[in-house]
């Protein structure tokens, strides 16, 4: 394995897939990638390029009625050139994403995937063992979507018969209408961000109550 | 005479067992956790047993549920600064100016050397802060009490000083993006240097509870070991990865807030196994100690912030009272967040319990469209599976202690 340089990387991955086009990014070189062959280019990255480090497998959700609504970006990196690059692929279908498995290639991939399948609900085709990781199992959302609130959802708790006995479900915190409040399009209620006083008993019209 | 006295051979029973289906064993499941003293934290490890060997290891997090990523795409990224003291708890600094230096790389900032100083230097104090937990802790899972109240003693004169610099000792919230939320107090520096004095023959001293010790020796030696390909696959990173003799260490090979001019080593493992991770950290300490010297000696002047940052700071309240541009601008930082560029952003620091990652995608303005944490702890324990497969349950304490992790950086 060789060391890379982030111009070789560029003009070599290029020059074997023609496909990848250049992703616009601050730092690292990066290329968007068909989903099809994502799986390839990852592995010829690993073997040819060094990049033996899976740092993170993350998505990204572009909102809802955006397509495609859903990116999955993979960021490696190589301990002998200490490189960084990134991966990104569109998901096709907007409802049911899916993506490549690399946990045959990473190990690392394996958390990586389930954390992005809980939470952002990007499946993972090939994946050994794709269960949640943090949310329970069976639970019907996907928190880091953008239409999800986040304050959170009412819902069931994972044992029924639990749920059944104790009267209690997972309910949402009590923020609606607060200022930090998730929308769809990923904006804040700022007309409640603000800091106000508490104490609304006096104004200018009505005097302060003296304290004694 | 002798003959009448030898114990039973264990082994030659248990091959007897095997062989005999009479002694067939019947596979036992164990929930280790969520809230055992060796999980450091919520973390539940749901074993399978043959007798006293682990046959299958499932981690299952997910006790905490704070949605740190969630939370990010609802506040502006000066309003997530204090979330950041809540990933690796243990050493709140380090996260505060690793977050920071991401979205000062976002925004095209160049914070001045001063700051870089003071990153440096309070990077490693809590450095050294985590690894005392660590190592503290690491003690008293193998049976070692004293190990534990000496880390802490040391820990405390940190946290004293994190005091005096931050105002808080736990949630220091002390990196602002573009600088540090304020200069070193008078003085500081010195007590810095006195506490590097005094820490260092403490150090000998804790390190020499454990070192040569007899039961952590058996406790530790040959247990959990993890091949350099292993450590490399499962994207291990800090100590873990450098025990199993990867020297790899961004401080060195992408250095960040001139890490360049300080002169340092990088400990490396050779087994793999639970003491060579704990001769690292033990060995990190010193260095640490090493840099904290060096950037004290040559201690740059000047502010504390960037001067391009005016856009991202709140200006002077002594100017806000008096100027109107700069009180509008007050208010726009303030309730709209720094507005920054479109972009894609991923950086990554050398924190105590490895590489700490964030990932930000911008859409422009003061939210960021998406943070994406790499904890380098999740990484970390993704190993266990595989790591505590065929170990004593005894052994499974050691193994978990050995990679120091926190879960409030696995747990999102």
């Amino acid at each position: 394995m060789t060391a890379p340089a982030a111009a070789d990387v560029t003009s070599a991955l290029q020059a074997k897939f023609p496909s990848a086009t250049s992703r616009p990014s601050v730092d690292h070189p990066a290329f968007n990638v068909p989903m099809s062959e994502a799986k390839t280019v990852l592995q010829w990255l690993r073997d040819e390029q060094g990049f033996d480090f899976m740092n993170d497998v993350t998505g990204i959700d572009w909102a809802e009625g955006a397509s495609p609504r859903f990116t999955t970006v993979w960021h490696l990196y190589s301990t002998t050139g200490h490189l960084y690059i990134r991966v990104a692929a569109d998901n096709a279908d907007d409802e049911n994403p899916v993506a490549p498995s690399v946990v045959d290639l990473w190990p690392a991939a394996n958390w990586h995937e389930r954390e992005c399948w809980d939470l952002m609900g990007i499946k993972f085709d090939g994946h050994p063992d794709l269960r949640r990781i943090l949310m329970w199992e069976g639970y019907p959302h996907h928190p880091l979507r953008k239409e999800f609130p986040l304050a959170g959802i009412e819902t069931e708790l994972p044992d029924l018969e639990v749920a059944a006995e104790t009267q209690a479900k997972a309910i949402a915190a009590p923020m609606a209408g607060g200022p930090f409040v998730a929308s769809s399009k990923g904006e804040m209620n700022l007309t409640e961000a603000e800091p106000r006083a508490k104490d609304e008993s006096w104004n200018e019209k009505k005097p302060k109550p003296h304290a004694d | 005479m002798a003959s009448e006295f030898t114990v039973p051979d264990a082994g030659a029973k248990t091959a007897a067992a095997a062989a005999s289906p009479e002694f067939e064993t019947e596979k036992m499941s164990l929930a280790m956790g969520p809230s055992h003293p060796s999980t450091h934290g919520v973390l539940r490890l749901q074993l399978e047993l043959d007798g006293e060997t682990v046959t299958h290891c499932d981690p299952v997090l997910g006790y905490l549920h704070r949605g740190d990523e969630k939370i990010a795409e609802n506040m502006t990224y000066n309003q997530f600064v204090p979330y950041t003291d809540r990933l690796d708890y243990l050493a709140p600094l380090a996260n505060n100016h690793a977050y920071a230096h991401t979205v000062e790389q976002l925004a095209g900032v160049e914070v001045p050397d001063r700051v870089k100083a003071i990153r440096v230097l309070t990077t490693e104090m809590a450095r050294v802060s985590s690894h005392l937990m660590g190592l503290g802790a690491y003690g008293l899972d193998v049976g070692a009490w004293t190990v534990l109240l000496y880390t802490f003693g040391e820990r405390e004169k940190l946290y004293t000083l994190f005091e005096e610099l931050t105002g808080a000792r736990f949630t220091t919230s002390y990196s602002r993006i573009g600088g540090v939320s304020r200069d070193l107090p008078e003085g500081w520096l010195e007590k810095v240097s006195d506490f590097c004095d005094g820490f260092l023959p403490m150090l000998e001293e804790i390190l020499q509870l454990l070192t040569r010790n007899k039961i952590f020796l058996d406790r530790t030696v040959d247990v959990g070991v993890i091949s350099k390909e292993d450590a490399i696959g499962y994207g291990l990173s800090g100590p873990n990865l450098r025990g199993s003799g990867v020297k790899c260490d961004l401080r060195k090979d992408r250095p960040y807030w001139g890490y360049e001019q300080y002169d340092f080593d990088v400990p490396v493992g050779s087994k793999g196994d639970c003491y060579d991770r704990y001769l690292c950290r033990g060995e990190e300490m010193r260095q640490s100690i090493r840099i904290i010297r060096q950037v004290i000696a040559n201690f740059p002047a000047g502010d504390h912030f960037a001067k391009d940052a005016v856009r991202i700071f709140a200006p002077k309240k002594d100017k806000v009272l008096t100027s109107m541009e700069e009180l509008i601008n007050n208010f726009m930082i303030v309730t709209e967040g720094p507005q920054m560029p479109a972009g894609e952003v991923y950086f990554e620091a050398e924190n105590p319990k490895g590489t700490l990652g964030f990932f930000v995608v911008s859409k422009g303005g003061g939210v960021p469209w998406r943070l994406k944490i790499r904890g380098p702890s999740f990484c970390n324990i993704s190993i266990l599976p595989k790591l505590c497969k065929d170990e004593l349950v005894s052994d499974v304490v050691s193994i978990l202690g050995s990679l120091d992790f926190v879960m409030g950086e696995c747990d999102r």
